[in-house]
């Protein structure tokens, strides 16, 4: 009964209802380290599915994170401009990005469930 | 040295250690380098501020000069006072190129019958191949590729090493001195690149696994990887080749006067030296300065520094995140008439504009031993 979906591109999604809530893999905040920074999208922006809707970053370097999905942005998580780190500690809970209502759920037809993409980065391992 | 024949990465004696202490390897400067252990970029810088770090630094270029013309031969290729550099003394300087631009920066210890250098891994060919072309006769240039370089970095790295090494505290700042070290010879500088006390020891490759794993299993040391180097010489103010500083970029625009030896500049004799004379004079068209952006969002290299209404005043060429004051801190170049702490600056990301000020350098303070 997992409502996750999951992207080549390390974002996972969590449907509820009409809507979906977008965030980065545990694998993806693994490779990124430290994350200091999260610059998030404005409520009320349309973001059409691949285009880049938030930037991560971590000691390193900047990481742009695509939306997997089209529609309207309706919720942020404010939390991560004082406490980015929450997406290294809990990625796929406290550390979720945006929340976006979706335009055609037809799109999450194209994503990955939890298993294929467990499969999908043990190959890339 | 040899020709690199391929384009395949090299490895450091801590190759096998660098793996088993679970580092992530990537390619820097032409070798396979730990950029950061289990702990992670931020946990490695706080621990080398807080207790040691030790740091493998195999990559770097390690050159003898033999030869009794050995300082007034080096002496033609930076603009640095190297004759009067007492044995046993360290000293930072710079090679630069006829426009006065920095080819390399490079360190100069002089032992008993040789004058011994560390310059920068992605460097070391050529910096060889110009020493072999300048020096010039009766002075030899000896490349060391057998050995190893370690750094032991932070308040505890003094108290650590003298528990190995006999002497040790007897050094101070950029001394440096041929110690047995846990039973194995090495040679031992008070030095470093993250702006605390700490030694840089080289020594046979061969042995670096042994003394790594001795330092390594001291309570207060934890290996250290490239990310966390790069944060803290950056909160130290300190240049990294290739970045503050090129061969488009002179000493005195970087603010590096004090490598000018005095009687260096009245006398000549080094690449550029007209250039530098002339910026010295009438002062430089642009500054390196520290810049502390506003918010939480990290400035990196290459972003545009602009004043308010969109005049370009320079260019970031370093930046990040300092783990020590827990916000974005960054170096760069700007215009010579603004490059006074305090003045506010804009800089763009992502096409954004980001406020900000230059400041003051170091933005942590040094914590060398200098008596």
């Amino acid at each position: 009964m997992s409502d996750l979906r999951f992207t080549k591109d390390h974002e996972w999604l969590r449907i509820e209802g009409d809507a979906a809530v977008v965030g980065i893999s545990d694998y993806a905040q693994e490779k990124l380290g430290d994350i200091v920074y999260v610059e998030l999208p404005e409520i009320g922006r349309k973001v059409a599915k691949g285009a880049e809707a938030a930037v991560v970053e971590s000691v390193k370097a900047a990481s742009e994170v695509y939306t997997p999905v089209s529609g309207e942005v309706i919720a942020v998580n404010d939390a991560l401009g004082e406490n980015p780190a929450e997406v290294n500690g809990d990625a796929m809970g406290k550390g979720w990005f945006f929340k976006i209502r979706l335009d055609d759920p037809a799109e999450l037809g194209d994503l990955m469930d939890e298993a294929a993409y467990r499969k999908f980065v043990e190959g890339l391992e | 040295m040899g020709e690199s024949d391929s384009n395949a990465l090299r490895r450091t004696p801590l190759y096998a250690l660098h793996h088993e202490l679970g580092g992530k390897l990537v390619p820097f400067a032409g070798y396979e380098m730990p950029v950061h252990y289990r702990p992670g970029i931020l946990a490695e810088h706080r621990h080398t501020r807080t207790a040691a770090g030790l740091f493998d630094v195999s990559h770097m270029g390690q050159i003898r000069l033999i030869g009794a013309g050995a300082d007034a031969a080096l002496e033609r290729l930076v603009p640095g006072e190297i004759k009067a550099l007492k044995p046993g003394r360290m000293r930072y300087t710079l090679f630069t190129n006829d426009q006065g631009g920095v080819s390399d920066d490079l360190m100069v210890l002089r032992r008993a019958d040789d004058l011994f250098l560390i310059v920068n891994a992605a460097c070391k060919e050529q910096d060889f191949a110009h020493l072999q072309c300048h020096l010039g006769a009766g002075v030899a240039a000896e490349f060391l590729e057998d050995r190893a370089l370690l750094a032991l970095q932070g308040p505890a790295a003094a108290a650590v090493l003298a528990r190995h090494a006999q002497g040790v505290e007897s050094l101070r700042f950029l001394g440096g001195a041929v110690m047995t070290v846990a039973g194995i010879e090495t040679l031992v500088t008070r030095s470093g690149y993250t702006g605390e006390d700490g030694f840089e020891i080289s020594l046979a490759a061969d042995r670096a696994e042994a003394l790594a794993r001795r330092l390594l299993a001291e309570p207060e040391v934890d290996a250290v990887g490239l990310g966390a180097r790069d944060s803290l010489r950056l909160e130290a103010g300190l240049c990294l080749y290739g970045h503050d500083l090129d061969p488009e970029t002179t000493p005195v625009e970087a603010g590096l006067n004090w490598v000018l030896g005095k009687r260096r500049l009245a006398e000549g004799g080094f690449p550029g030296v007209a250039v530098i004379r002339r910026q010295l004079a009438d002062g430089p068209a642009r500054l390196r300065v520290g810049l502390l952006p506003d918010g939480r969002a990290p400035v990196r290299d290459a972003s545009p520094i602009e004043d308010a209404n969109g005049r370009v005043l320079g260019q970031v060429t370093s930046g990040g995140f300092s783990p020590t004051l827990n916000r974005p801190i960054a170096m760069g170049y700007v215009a010579a008439a603004v490059a006074a702490p305090g003045t506010p600056v804009e800089f763009l990301v992502r096409e954004k504009r980001l406020p900000g000020r230059v400041v003051a350098l170091p933005f942590v303070p040094h914590r060398y031993a200098r008596t």
